[in-house]
This record gives C-alpha cells, sequence and structure tokens, in this order.
C-alpha cells in the first residue's frame, strides 16, 4: 500500500496543474463558445516572457509577474476578443476552431522571431511562501516541495473561485447566456459583448498563471511541453464534458495519479513503458470521446439568430462571368506549362528545389482539401497520415527490398486503412469531437509508434538509400526525375479531387456539409460517404508523405508530428481550402516564402517566421472563411471584370451597378 | 381505401425526452394516393413523430410499417431509398449548391447511387433521363426559372420550394411536409398547396402534413389526425375533427367548447 501511495502521490500535483487547464478550458467554452486551441500557447508566451525577464534581464519575480501575468496575459485574451473571435459568427465552429489551431501554431514561433532563439530554465517562483528549493514535508515517502504545494494551493483556489464565478453570480448567469446566443442575451439588455470580453480577460489571465506557475515544473521553458499538459487538460475537460468543473478537475488529478503509478509499477525500458505510459492523456481523451455521448452533439447550434448570419462568400471561380472565364482558363494553363518548361529548362538549382518541395508539401496538402474543404470535416492528423505513407516506404524497401515507389503505393493503401479505422471510431464525432479525435490520433502515433526506434528510426530518422527507388536520379539535383515524380503524383491527385468534387460523391459531400439530416433524409448514407472521403484523403496524404520523403531524403518522425498536421491545416485554410488551387498555392508559397526569408537576417530564417505569417493570414479566416487568397483572386477578378466586361459584370453583380449603367443593364439581362 | 393495404402504419408509438414525453401511444395509417394531415398545437409531438417515422429519433415503443415492410432498426437513408420524402419545419437546404444540384443529389440518393469508380473514371455526369425528370419536379414546383440559381441567393419561400422539389426528386410513395407555409405569405403558401395537391393527384403520392394553417389543410387533405401533448386526440375528415370539442378546447382553451 506504501508502495503504491508513493508512486501515487506525486502524481497529484501533475494532476493539478492538468486540471488548471481543463478548469480554463471549461471556463472559455462555457463563457465564450470557443475552444480555447491557443491556451496552451498563452501560457507559454506567458512563461517565456517571465522568465526571460527574470533571467536575462534579471527583473524581480513581481515585476516580471506584473508584466508577463498581470498585463500581458489579459491583453492577449482582449486582443483574441477584439480582433479575431467576436467577428466570427456563433454558429461557425470551424473558423473558431482553425483560428485557435493558427494562435497554437504561431504564438510560440512569434516568440522566436520577436527575440530570437532562447534557452530559458524556469527557476523562478511567483509564490514566495513556497520556495520551490525546499521540502516542506514527506508523504508515503514522497518529498513535499515548494512546487508542488504551490500548485496543489493555486488549484484549489482557481477551482473554487471560478466554480463560485460561473454558479453564484449574475456575471456567470450572463456568461452562459452568452455563449447561446451572444445576440439575443443583447436583445435582453444585456451588454453581451463586455461578459464576453470579460471571460477572456479571465481565462487569458488564468493562461498566464498557469504557465508562470508549471514553468518551474518543466524546468526548460519548450512550448511542447505545455502542448503535452494542454492534451491531459483537453482530455479531462472532455469528460466534463466541457461544462463540470469538478469532473473535469476530478479526471486531471486523476490522469496525474494513473500516469505516475503506472510509471512506477511498469518496467522501464518494456514495450508497455514505452507505448502506454506516454499514450495516457491520449487515450483518456479518446474515451472521453468515444464514452461521453454529450461530446458527439457539443457543436450543435443552440443560437436561436443563427439564420441572420450571411451565406458563406463564393469561390473566385464560382463568381466570374463567362468572357472572364475563356480568358482566365487559357492563362491558367499557359502558366502551368510556362512552369514545366521553366523547371526542365533554366530553372536555378535551388527554386528547383524550393518547387520540388512545394509540389511534394502541395500533394499532402490536397488532403485537407478533400476533407475539409468538400466534406467540412476538420480532420487534424494529416500529417500523421503522411508519415505512416512514408514510413511503411521506407521499412519496406529495407525489409522486402521493395522499390520505395511501389512500397509508397502500400504506405498510401496503410495511411487509408489507417484513416479509415479513424473515420469508423469517430462516426458519431462532429465540428470539435472530430478534431480532438483525430489530434488524439495524430499525438498518439507521435508518443508510440513514431517514437519507437525500430520502425522510425528514432530522432534522426530513416535516410534514404538510392537502392530503395532503384535509381540515384532522385538524388540528383542536376537532373529532374524528382520534379518529373512530384508534378506527376500532384497532378493525378489533383485530377481525382476535381473529379470526386464534379461527381456523385463530391455532391453528396456537399450536401453533408449543407445539412447531415437533410442529406440522410434524402438516402444518402452519411456513414459510407464519411468512410470514403476519409480513405481518398488518408491515400493522398500517404502519397505525399512519399514524395516529402524523398525529396527531403530522410523520413523523419520530426516532419511528420501532430504540430505540422496543425500547420498543414493552418496552410491550407490561409490560401484556400475549398479549391485545389489553395492547396497547391499553399504548398509552393510556403517553401518559396522560406526561401525569400533566407535574404533577411538569421533570426528570420527558417520555418518560424513563415509558420508565424501563414498563422496570423489564418486570422482572415473569421473575415474571409474562402480563404485570404481566394478573396484577394475574387477581389482582383472583379476589378478586371469591371474594366473589362462591365455589361456582364453588371448583369451578375446588380447591386454594384453604378445609376448610370442601370438602362443598358436591363437591355443585357433582357436581351 | 378501407380495405386497401396501408402505406405507412404507426401503431403504439412513444417517444420520451428524458421525463418528457413527446409522444405516447399514436396509431394510424395513411394509404397510398392519400392525403393526411397531422395537426395540433405547438409541442403537440407532430415533429417528434416525424423524426421516428424517418429514423432520426428511435421510438421506444411501438411499431411503424412502411409498405409492408417494418422500419424499426432502419437508418434514416434506407427508409429514404424505400420511399419516405420529408420537407423539414426549420428549412435545410445545401448552402452553396445550385436548385437544380440540390435535385441531382436526390436524383441521385434515392437510388443509392454513389459509386467512386464512376466519379473517377468521369462518367457521373447527368444522364438525359436524370435532366428531363429534374426539370418536370422544378415545373412541377413552378421554380424551373431559378434552375441555375445558388441558394445562397434565395429568400425563405423559394427555400421552400426548393426544399419540396428535392423532396419530390426522390419520387416518394409518401411526402412527410412538416410545416411547408412556415413563414410563407398567403401567396406562397397557396402555392405550395397546390403542388401539394398536384403531386397527390398527378403522380398518387401520399401526403402526410403537419401544418398550423388550419385553411391549408382543409384545402389539401383527405383525413386529418389531431395530437396534443404526444396523444392522439381525434381523427377523421377535416370538418369533423374541427368541431370535436376536444380539439376546439386543445386550440382554443377552455371557453371555445
Amino acid at each position: 500500500m506504501e508502495q503504491f501511495l508513493g508512486y501515487a502521490f506525486p502524481g497529484i500535483p501533475y494532476g493539478c496543474s492538468y486540471a488548471i487547464v481543463a478548469v480554463c478550458l471549461v471556463l472559455t467554452y462555457q463563457a465564450t463558445g470557443v475552444f480555447n486551441f491557443a491556451f496552451g500557447a498563452q501560457a507559454f508566451v506567458a512563461a517565456f516572457v517571465f522568465t526571460l525577464l527574470t533571467q536575462n534581464e534579471h527583473w524581480s519575480g513581481f515585476e516580471a509577474f506584473l508584466v508577463s501575468v498581470l498585463v500581458l496575459s489579459p491583453l492577449m485574451g482582449v486582443a483574441f476578443d477584439r480582433l479575431l473571435f467576436r467577428r466570427i459568427p456563433n454558429s461557425n465552429t470551424t473558423a473558431k476552431l482553425v483560428i485557435g489551431i493558427g494562435l497554437l501554431v504561431g504564438l510560440p514561433d512569434l516568440m522566436t522571431v520577436i527575440f530570437g532563439p532562447q534557452n530559458l530554465d524556469a527557476t523562478s517562483t511567483i509564490l514566495p511562501f513556497f520556495n520551490p528549493n525546499v521540502v516542506y514535508f514527506t508523504l508515503a515517502g514522497t518529498p513535499i516541495n515548494g512546487i508542488y504545494l504551490s500548485t496543489i494551493s493555486v488549484t484549489v483556489v482557481v477551482l473554487i473561485a471560478l466554480t463560485a464565478l460561473l454558479r453564484f453570480t449574475n456575471l456567470g448567469l450572463q456568461m452562459r447566456g452568452a455563449v447561446e446566443s451572444r445576440r439575443l442575451v443583447q436583445l435582453d439588455g444585456v451588454n453581451a459583448e463586455g461578459v464576453v470580453l470579460l471571460a477572456w480577460i479571465i481565462s487569458s489571465f488564468m493562461a498566464g498563471l498557469a504557465g508562470v506557475l508549471l514553468a518551474p515544473v518543466y524546468g526548460q521553458i519548450l512550448s511542447t511541453n505545455y502542448a503535452t499538459l494542454e492534451v491531459a487538460a483537453i482530455a479531462a475537460a472532455a469528460w466534463g464534458l466541457l461544462r463540470s468543473i469538478p469532473i473535469a478537475t476530478g479526471v486531471a488529478v486523476l490522469i496525474g495519479i494513473i500516469s505516475t503509478t503506472v510509471d512506477g509499477y511498469l518496467p522501464t525500458g518494456g514495450l508497455l513503458y514505452s507505448a502506454v505510459l506516454p499514450g495516457l492523456p491520449f487515450f483518456a481523451l479518446v474515451g472521453a470521446l468515444l464514452l461521453r455521448k454529450g461530446m458527439q452533439s457539443l457543436d450543435s447550434n443552440r443560437d436561436p439568430l443563427a439564420t441572420i448570419d450571411p451565406p458563406p462568400p463564393p469561390v473566385a471561380s464560382g463568381t466570374r462571368v463567362p468572357s472572364m472565364n475563356r480568358l482566365v482558363k487559357p492563362a491558367w494553363y499557359g502558366l502551368v506549362v510556362f512552369f514545366f518548361i521553366s523547371m526542365l529548362t533554366w530553372m536555378p538549382k535551388t527554386w528547383e528545389t524550393v518547387f520540388n518541395s512545394g509540389l511534394a508539401l502541395s500533394t499532402v496538402l490536397l488532403s485537407i482539401t478533400l476533407i475539409t474543404g468538400m466534406a467540412g470535416q476538420l480532420s487534424l492528423c494529416q500529417g500523421m497520415l503522411a508519415g505512416v505513407g512514408a514510413f511503411t516506404a521506407a521499412q519496406l524497401s529495407i525489409h522486402l527490398g521493395l522499390n520505395m515507389l511501389v512500397g509508397g503505393l502500400i504506405g498510401a493503401l496503410l495511411a487509408s486503412a489507417v484513416a479509415v479505422i479513424l473515420a469508423v471510431l469517430s462516426l458519431r464525432l462532429r465540428g470539435l469531437g472530430l478534431a480532438l479525435m483525430t489530434l488524439a490520433a495524430a499525438l498518439l502515433f507521435d508518443n508510440t509508434f513514431f517514437n519507437a526506434v525500430s520502425l522510425t528510426g528514432g530522432p534522426a530518422g530513416l535516410s534514404l538509400q538510392a537502392k530503395w527507388l532503384g535509381t540515384a536520379a532522385f538524388f540528383n539535383f542536376n537532373g529532374h526525375a524528382l520534379f518529373l515524380l512530384c508534378f506527376a503524383v500532384l497532378t493525378v491527385c489533383v485530377v481525382v479531387v476535381l473529379l470526386v468534387r464534379r461527381g456523385t460523391v463530391g455532391r453528396n459531400l456537399a450536401a453533408m456539409r449543407g445539412s447531415e439530416m437533410a442529406s440522410a433524409g434524402l438516402g444518402i448514407n452519411l456513414t459510407w460517404q464519411r468512410i470514403v472521403v476519409f480513405a481518398l484523403a488518408g491515400g493522398i496524404a500517404g502519397l505525399g508523405g512519399l514524395l516529402v520523403t524523398i525529396q527531403n531524403q530522410v523520413a523523419s518522425p520530426d516532419a511528420w508530428n501532430y504540430n505540422y498536421s496543425l500547420i498543414f491545416v493552418v496552410l491550407v485554410v490561409t490560401t484556400g481550402v475549398s479549391t485545389v488551387e489553395g492547396a497547391i498555392n499553399a504548398g509552393i508559397a510556403f517553401y518559396v516564402i522560406e526561401q525569400l526569408l533566407t535574404y533577411l537576417p538569421s533570426r528570420f530564417g527558417g520555418s518560424s517566421l513563415v509558420i508565424v505569417l501563414f498563422a496570423f493570414g489564418t486570422l482572415q479566416y473569421a473575415q474571409h472563411p474562402e480563404g485570404v487568397l481566394e478573396f484577394q483572386k475574387r477581389k482582383g477578378t472583379q476589378a478586371f471584370e469591371r474594366r473589362l466586361f462591365p455589361q456582364e459584370f453588371y448583369a451578375l453583380n446588380p447591386a454594384e451597378a453604378p445609376l448610370g449603367a442601370l438602362p443598358d443593364l436591363q437591355a443585357v439581362t433582357h436581351g | 381505401m378501407a380495405e386497401q393495404a396501408a402505406l405507412l402504419s404507426i401503431r403504439g408509438v412513444a417517444k420520451s425526452f428524458g421525463g418528457v414525453r413527446a409522444v405516447h401511444d399514436i396509431s394510424f395509417e395513411v394509404h397510398a394516393g392519400e392525403s393526411v394531415g397531422l395537426v395540433g398545437p405547438n409541442g403537440a409531438g407532430k415533429t417528434t413523430l416525424f423524426n421516428c417515422v424517418c429514423g432520426q429519433l428511435r421510438n421506444e415503443h411501438g411499431e411503424i410499417e412502411f409498405d409492408g415492410e417494418s422500419l424499426m432498426g432502419l437508418p434514416t437513408f434506407k427508409r429514404a431509398r424505400l420511399g419516405i420524402g420529408r420537407t423539414y419545419q426549420k428549412v435545410e437546404v445545401f448552402m452553396g449548391m445550385t436548385v437544380r444540384e440540390h435535385l441531382m443529389v436526390a436524383e441521385r440518393a434515392r437510388r443509392g447511387e454513389s459509386r467512386l469508380w464512376r466519379d473517377l473514371l468521369n462518367m457521373s455526369a447527368p444522364t438525359p433521363d436524370e435532366c428531363r425528370r429534374i426539370d418536370a419536379t422544378l415545373e412541377l414546383v413552378g421554380i424551373a426559372h431559378l434552375a441555375d440559381s445558388s441558394v445562397n441567393a434565395l429568400g425563405l419561400g423559394h427555400c421552400r420550394l426548393v426544399e419540396l422539389a428535392r423532396a419530390l426528386a426522390a419520387e416518394p410513395k409518401i411526402l412527410l411536409a412538416d410545416e411547408p407555409s412556415s413563414g410563407l405569405d398567403h401567396h406562397e403558401s397557396a402555392e405550395v398547396a397546390t403542388v401539394l395537391r398536384t403531386v397527390q393527384r398527378e403522380r398518387g403520392t401520399a401526403v402526410l402534413l403537419v401544418e398550423h394553417d388550419l385553411g391549408m389543410v382543409g384545402e389539401v387533405v383527405d383525413r386529418t389526425v389531431v395530437m396534443d401533448l404526444g396523444a392522439m386526440l381525434a381523427q377523421g375528415t377535416f370538418d369533423e375533427v374541427m368541431a370535436n370539442p376536444a380539439v376546439r378546447h386543445a386550440y382554443l382553451g377552455r371557453g371555445a367548447e
């Protein structure tokens, strides 16, 4: 018994740290209707600034706390609300999720861009009455130091304060009303905007507090630590249906206790130790998603005023006048031919590599166009599926001597099969539930399969050998074999996506996106459609994974971690998730911008600033859900149409017609 | 009509939500080509009953048969393919799609046609036969001029007609119309009533109509079933049930008796 308690007790402070974040996730969701994916990133930013000020600038703990937690964190909350989430219609779950993901991905990299790479160790504590280096007492053989005591005491205070706020105050009541329909409570005379703003300020303050408080627990300030913390917290919050603070707290503490207990009992180095222990928070999350029925209907829109939201804007190609279409289509074909010839003739090697990387990445991103753009399902594991394709191809080459290109096809099939399993597991999940399920899958693969040295070669990955591909041509950047391969595979994938979109499956997916209830009522088998689209997207991601791996000449688990899955979504959504051009533009733009940034000072080089640019581009999703690039294309096209084909343009857009044009208009429309 | 086998048979159906008894022991039949009104005050359980018939909710007790086949355990899409069409109280259209595309989805879904390989071989273009049927349905509902318009640009009245046309494009044996005149003006409601009568007369489609506009119900239906607080209150011809004191009480309160 004493041994059990000895293993279990150390889990309580960890569980408490999960609980603080879980409770804050519940508060944000209850008060604003936003599942704040960026919570971990906010906590990281506060901890980063706090530690930077205390360690590098030698500020006192109090001064640094004042700036990072009391000023910066609430300001972040104000900015999130005023500039982003307030502009999203209550009913648009995808937009809220995507913007949260954009912030999660962008904020840590923004710190790197602003302050440069830092190596920060958190040693300061914000609670002077508990010294982190002092052991106050021992419980069942476990030394209880200041870090443990401060974590537990803050958790208790937070728990009591937030429960009281939501349950027993008028503000809490207004918050719960505002989350149902901000517009409706406004009609009742409540300052809903103010209530929601206050909720953001409180939750952001809590994020900052949690970040600074937990920093000494981790030691080094790394965004990945906060991401892992967030997953355990998400699992706990999910068990509480993002509603119950006591259940979320209880489950969070339980996860902490189970983690340290399992850690204590399992022999280190064993398969169970390496597979089960890191995966525990993800199993807890999957369990909540599958077993808690309330998670399945979490996103059902309850806003009675949702119908006053405008319909989503059309894509550029859907609004072009016929004469413009006759100009644009040949221009596109001409551009593709020009690009193709350029790549085979005069393109410098550096830029050929850039475009090859872009084409390979575009293939992965195309899978997001299919699953999110066409089917309206937010999958956060497409990077993981690409990794499944890549590692399968590499392993088949190593063990069976199979050509990697053939292995890549098998890898794509395996990725497809994994996607189907995921689709079947999450059949009843929608919106946030599905996003969390796919994120859990990505994290599970990161911590289990992709961690296994026997499968992925460990952190160094598997270096590709020319014999695996049957030729050294793909390694010779003076040749064009890799370009031709990438171009051919991408073309095939684009054609597949376009055919599916134009066909019956595409129409059914569009119908499902519009109304699942009405689609099923017409005779569409939603389950089957969902499995089909997951399978196709998984297969395409697997093929993309193969191309990226050949381009990198190494199959590395780092290239396919969950963070990249999130970044991929951010890239596509920024440019335009509903068109194939969106995926291709995103893939190529990512590497082109990265290359252009190499001409800037080294701090801006690498992928950090590119990710920040795209992440903040995602923030435009609130105004332009069709994608920033798509929006600019439509605007540009319309400007041309006004000048070149005014009569056709005004006939299609009568609301924009100047007064003088009206008589002519009538002639066009009726003639 | 009485000797004819029922197309839709509802026997002792019950459905509760927690402690709330939404539908309790409801039994009635609808025959092929018949038009039946299902009326009652708000909260009577009419839409819940529709949802039980369509499979969007599972009834806890009772039996629902359609065309001689039990619907119990069948998912919604299979019930739809048997010939149950439906429109919704809150308009459910597919944003971003044109009116014609709505009907094409219904046309293919009815036959369970969604083969990926046909799409990949570019064999999914609408056939002349499909186009002809879709055009006929658009004409019937009176929205042929909107065929290539996106529903994003349409008002509520037109969206209701699109929904109706979409349901009819699936050529159902029975159409469950849930408050089709809700939010429409008098003229638009009259158009919907005309379409429903035409569908019943020309296509032989049975209609089960939930409607608060009792004038429209009286115009369209052969028989009326009245529900109140989840239970069945009366059934008979429209004039009979409207003369029933219990029905008048349910609608107008005690003073009306």
